[in-house]
């Protein structure tokens, strides 16, 4: 598998390390700490998954190259990959 | 059922083996059943075995989208074990021991159990002392454990390398009632020993969608159409996510790939099971004589039952160190399968927030050794619609609560279990 790096092109696997679903987003802070509702968009964003089959937005880590992390559009089945791109740009490709 | 016997065999020698009787039947599924099990792997069967044999709930229908058989059940490399250290692991795992040792008998099926031993190498010292801390902590739990020196070792595996390699071996932690049995014939001897007792198998029959009202659960939508139940357990390991979608639910898992290989068949030479936790391998020799063994999974969420190149490579410059003679070997096959790898490594056998649907879910590598146990206890939880005590600690809300059941400490990541 060949994974495209935004910063260094393409580069074999084993250069990269995976980080995980790239959807889930880290809860914004409430007012009050201990709202009930904060706590379970801990747990949706520490535990739960979509985990699809086919088109997945994930993180990658280019940690034997540039060390720098980014996005990248994969499908879990083909295992084919549509776009990469640094973590504050939106995916393009697949059908998703 | 025709019970199988020497005599059974002679019997059949004189007619040629022409007139052996099917193993199970294959019905057309019923308008309605009491219970249906989703999924025809180990963990489907010997549930539907169980709630048959123990329970009396004979009315039951395995609904498996391909053929028994055909997922991880009989892609694993067969080795069984109950070397855990959390109490809400180890007593259920050997449970399973204690259902391996007479298994064949009971169902009247040669599953080929051998415990031949498990060990587990050391190759520093932090490892030694955490094997020994393991080793102790499941002999206070009752379950065997053996420190192993490595002269210890190597007489009980004289191929083994321990020395002359990047990080020599220190010694070994051995659970000697460990060791492999045939995979297929585990899900064949369930199907046939249930199929016995009324259960029907519907294979190539996909699930398609569950049919809940008022929060019940009354059947479900396959590619036969849609078949009705009181009761529906979901044991599809690798498409856990996938059958629950169905049901609204997100799961605490993730979808991951782990292949494994074997080598072409050789005289016994390796009568135990090796593992190596640092080196990243575990292997065994079947009774075919073919060297098996697989390591790492491959890291990234898959659903393909085909794995990369790069982590074939790693297992096997992993085992060539371990027993440099084993390098001489041409590899025979390599193959995949998908596998349910939860949040905190622990599977998850409960009930679920929608009424009559149960969950069995989360075994991650290690399910296979669970097959009877699991089986067994989640047959209790859909007869009884409550856990078994041996299952107590495996509920689905344990994240949400706080009660995760982490073996290693690693926290949510699913790839690192
Ligand atoms: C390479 C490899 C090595 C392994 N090594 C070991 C080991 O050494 N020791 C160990 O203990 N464990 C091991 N495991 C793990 C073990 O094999 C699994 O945890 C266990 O088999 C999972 O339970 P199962 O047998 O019920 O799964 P499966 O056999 O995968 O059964 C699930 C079934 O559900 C069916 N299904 C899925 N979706 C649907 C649907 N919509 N409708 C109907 N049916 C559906 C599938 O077709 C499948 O047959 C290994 C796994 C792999 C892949
Ligand atoms: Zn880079």
């Amino acid at each position: 598998m060949l994974i495209k790096c935004p910063w260094c092109g393409d580069r074999a696997l084993q250069e990269f390390s995976y980080q995980g679903d790239a959807t889930v987003q880290r809860p914004a802070e409430p007012a009050e700490p201990t709202d009930a509702k904060w706590d379970d968009e801990w747990y949706q964003f520490v535990y739960l998954r979509d985990d699809p089959k086919g088109w997945h937005d994930e993180l990658w880590q280019h940690n034997l190259g540039c060390r720098k992390h980014f996005k990248a559009r994969r499908n879990t089945v083909t295992h084919e990959i549509a776009d990469t791109g640094p973590m504050n740009e939106e995916l393009k490709g697949g059908d998703k | 059922m025709k019970k199988y016997s020497v005599f059974s065999l002679a019997r059949n020698a004189l007619d040629y083996h022409e007139n052996w009787t099917e193993a199970w039947r294959s019905p057309e599924p019923k308008p309605e059943y009491d219970v249906i099990i989703v999924g025809g792997g180990g963990h489907g069967l010997a549930t539907a075995y169980y709630l048959a044999k123990e329970h009396g709930i004979t009315n039951v229908a395995v609904i498996e989208k391909g053929w028994l058989g055909g997922g991880n059940v009989a892609r694993n490399t067969t080795i069984v074990r109950s070397n855990y250290q959390l109490e809400g692991n180890a007593f259920f795992y050997e449970k399973g021991m204690d259902l391996w040792r007479d298994l064949s008998q009971d169902l009247n099926y040669n599953v080929m159990f051998s415990p031949r031993g498990v060990i587990n190498l050391a190759h520093n010292d932090a490892q030694v002392d955490a094997f020994q801390r393991r080793g102790n902590t499941m002999r206070l739990n009752g379950i065997d454990a053996e420190w192993m020196t490595v002269d210890q070792i190597k007489k009980k595996a004289p191929l083994l390398n321990t020395e002359n390699m990047r990080y020599p071996v220190y010694g070994g932690l051995c659970q000697p009632k460990g060791g492999t049995a045939r995979h297929d014939a585990v899900a064949w001897g369930y199907a046939r020993a249930a199929d016995d007792r009324g259960v029907d198998m519907i294979q190539n029959c996909e699930v398609t969608g569950m049919r809940i009202e008022n929060g019940k659960i009354l059947g479900v939508e396959t590619t036969k159409g849609f078949i009705g139940a009181k009761k529906v357990g979901v044991a599809v390991a690798g498409h856990s996510s996938q059958v629950f979608q169905m049901a609204g639910m997100r799961l605490p898992i993730e979808t991951h790939l782990l292949q494994a290989m074997v080598s072409e068949p050789v005289k016994p030479a390796l009568d135990t099971v090796i593992t190596s936790g640092a080196a990243h391998c575990y292997i065994s020799q079947s009774d075919k004589g073919e060297l098996v063994f697989g390591g790492d999974i491959d890291f990234y969420n898959s659903y393909a039952q085909r794995g990369n190149y790069p982590i074939i490579e790693h297992v096997v410059t992993a085992m060539c160190e371990l027993f440099p003679a084993f390098s001489r070997l041409r590899l025979m096959r390599t193959w995949g399968g998908v596998m349910d790898m939860s949040m905190d490594g622990t599977p998850i056998i409960d009930k679920t927030p929608i009424d009559s649907l149960y969950i069995n879910a989360g075994w991650c590598y290690g399910g296979f050794k669970a097959t009877p146990a699991s089986g067994w206890c989640f047959a209790h939880t859909i007869a009884q619609d409550q856990p078994h005590d041996l299952s107590s600690e495996m509920r689905l809300n344990r994240f949400e609560t706080g009660h995760t059941l982490d073996e290693k400490g690693v926290g949510s990541t699913p790839n690192m279990h």
